[in-house]
């Protein structure tokens, strides 16, 4: 556990959250450390089962039932968030921290106009002339990148990317600290996606916000985040700056991953998959939860979990390799 | 294998009942807009292009699940554009589809065996101990042992990948030329999508098949494909060799959708086409190229002659007035 310090933004402290299902309980995140600074972009990355979205969804406090948050803190800007009252909580999202989910179709207002999702976010949060807020969404949205005549349309005039535009525009109005994106392109097309990650490339520099970039992406990570995280099973296997993990992950599920996509820019590399299946949360494997699927086990590898390592400054793993 | 010739589908617009009593005009999408290419035996042929390009629409009528507006579509020589009833049932047999999404591909009530099974029953290929016998090996086939844990299972007890190879199972079962492949992996999760891939390339070998694989996924497509077809708006743009594709772009919208695809390697700073606006509506696609409206190198003539293709190469043809030389496109690569 590292304590923060005046640079820190978000610090988690083994935080766990549990489904509580008819089939047993679901561990979907399981002890967690995680520490990002002010300003920084880290991209959350794992696949399905892998626990990122409920990690994204617990900061904010937003995890459904029968899910919650049953240890572990989240502390931000001095506070621990898993204190706060539901009041309180309110007060947080949208204005220190906001969210921008997948769908956009599904977190836009189809009755109500583009502009007006901004303007009343806004009013909502600050007391200022409706005039003054007309004219912050204006600006809003062309910083998003979309023409003031679209100010008055509905949500379903509206193409997929724009939608994504609006919803970037929506998490920044109140100009938060934090930024968590879930898959925010992954819905897009490939052009559209590409300005998309343009567009928060550039906010990033106007805004200075931090960004938790949720995706099962690597490469979306690789054009746009400082930091990367890896999630496997409810826990964090790694972390550490984005030049190091692609040069050289540390984590034998990061490299699997690595091996596993395509480049379109390598010829013809033969593409590896990672044999097995991803685990059950019910019941998930003893010892290190990859070490069923991992080339590089060793018999202590099914006996105890591994513990973080601090393999260079910053660069965090969690397998038995690095430990000396 | 397939031949298609200047291929056509308008879907007419659904209009409300007034707008139909006070006027006659009716708008189409033009989802598939005169597309013509040839698929040989044994090839894996990748259709490639963003949504709404009419990439799906297209896999659909070279497997007559829908009829064509126009054009001609032949099979190993013989003509099934406008193919009816007991003809167009045998043809079925030949030729077979795998979809996207393995959750909704199968049928929830229905146990593996029983829906890896039931084209051998339709077709009247085989049936009881003999169908059994057919499915169990089959299903081993595509790697899902021991054959009588899946045979009895119900979809929902597999994973995404195990569903997808079920689906698998059942378009191979009746043995057939020829597959379409709709987007087969975009529902997997990353780390298991090479191995769905090394299946398909493996039973394409074992069962000489011809595949049609339709995706959005640049990186996919140059992985597995022996040629490919960039299609946008309804047309199709560029068409190759997998090799001339790739290391030889020439139309802008190919070299756009390239620069734009995501790379696993932070250090990498390309230089990229920027498209501004988005993809026009197919009620009303732009005159002439119908890429114009975006083409950041498109000049008087491009809004108003329709390109046609133009051969750089006896394996590569691109629509374009003025398509890229080697040297240009280098960059942006």
């Amino acid at each position: 556990m590292i304590a923060m310090n005046r640079n820190n933004l978000l610090s988690l402290e083994n935080l766990k959250v549990y489904f509580y299902t008819e089939e047993g309980v679901v561990k979907a995140v399981d002890g967690v450390n995680f520490i990002m600074d002010k300003g920084e972009t880290v991209g959350l990355v794992g696949e399905s089962g892998s626990g990122k979205t409920t990690l994204g969804l617990s900061i904010l406090r937003l995890v459904p039932p029968p899910g919650r948050i049953v240890e572990g803190r989240v502390l931000f800007d001095g506070m621990d968030l898993t204190r706060l009252s539901e009041n309180e909580m309110r007060k947080i999202r949208g204005r220190r921290i906001s969210m921008i989910f997948q769908d956009p179709m599904t977190s836009l207002n189809p009755l109500m106009k583009v502009g007006d999702h901004i303007v009343e976010t806004i009013m909502t949060h600050e007391k200022i002339l409706r005039e003054e807020a007309i004219e912050r969404a204006r600006l809003l949205l062309e910083d998003v990148g979309i023409l003031p005549e679209r100010f008055n349309d509905y949500p379903h005039q509206l193409s997929g990317g724009m939608r994504q535009r609006v919803m970037i525009a929506l998490a920044l109005a109140l100009k938060p600290d934090l930024v968590i994106a879930d898959e925010p392109t992954s819905a897009l097309d490939v052009i559209v996606q590409y300005q998309i990650l343009e567009l928060m490339r550039k906010l990033k520099q106007t805004y200075n916000m931090g960004l938790i970039l949720i995706t099962h992406d690597v490469s979306v990570v690789a054009e746009v985040a400082d930091r990367i995280a890896v999630m496997y099973a409810g826990q964090l296997v790694e972390y550490s700056d984005v030049n190091s993990f692609f040069n050289k992950p540390l984590h034998p599920y990061s490299e699997a991953l690595l091996e596993s996509i395509p480049n379109i820019q390598l010829s013809d590399k033969k593409l590896k998959y990672i044999a097995g299946a991803p685990p059950n949360l019910i019941d998930p494997p003893r010892g290190c939860r990859f070490h069923t699927r991992c080339p590089y086990a060793e018999n202590r590898c099914s006996e105890v979990e591994p513990q973080t390592v601090e393999f260079e400054r910053r660069r965090f793993v969690k397998c038995f390799k690095y430990l000396r | 294998m397939i031949q298609v010739k200047d291929l056509k589908k308008y879907f007419p617009v659904q209009r409300g009942l007034l707008e139909r009593v006070l006027s006659r005009k009716v708008d189409y999408i033009k989802a598939v807009d005169g597309v013509s290419f040839e698929i040989k035996k044994k090839e894996i042929f990748s259709l490639v292009g963003e949504s709404g390009c009419g990439k799906t629409t297209t896999g659909r009528l070279i497997l007559r699940l829908i009829d064509p507006t126009s054009g001609t579509i032949i099979f190993k020589g013989r003509d099934i554009t406008f193919l009816r009833g007991e003809e167009l049932r045998r043809l079925r047999k030949t030729m077979q589809i795998i979809f996207q999404d393995p959750y909704a591909s199968l049928n929830p009530r229905m146990r593996i065996g029983d829906a890896v099974g039931h084209p051998l029953e339709i077709h009247g290929i085989a049936e009881g101990q003999e169908k059994k016998r057919i499915v169990f090996e089959t299903l081993k086939k595509v790697g899902l042992e021991p054959p009588e844990k899946f045979y009895n299972a119900y979809p929902h007890e597999l994973s995404g990948g195990q569903r997808q190879r079920a689906a698998i199972a059942r378009a191979i079962i009746v043995n057939p030329e020829f597959i379409v492949a709709d987007e087969p992996i975009s529902m997997i999760d990353v780390s298991l999508r090479s191995k769905l891939l090394e299946l398909m390339k493996q039973l394409q070998e074992e069962l000489e098949l011809t595949y049609l694989f339709i995706t959005h996924d640049l990186a996919v497509s140059k992985y597995i494909s022996d040629k490919v077809a960039i299609m946008y708006l309804g047309g199709i743009v560029e068409l190759g060799s997998k090799k001339e594709i790739f290391s030889n772009p020439s139309h802008p919208y190919t070299i756009a959708l390239l620069s734009a695809v995501p790379v696993p390697d932070p250090s990498v700073k390309r230089k990229r086409i920027d498209l501004k606006g988005e993809v026009p509506s197919p009620i009303n696609p732009p005159s002439g190229c119908r890429f114009h409206t975006r083409c950041p190198f498109k000049e008087k003539m491009c809004e108003i002659e329709k390109p046609y293709f133009i051969k750089i190469s006896e394996d590569h043809f691109v629509a374009c007035h003025k398509p890229f030389s080697l040297n240009i496109n280098q960059h942006y690569i």
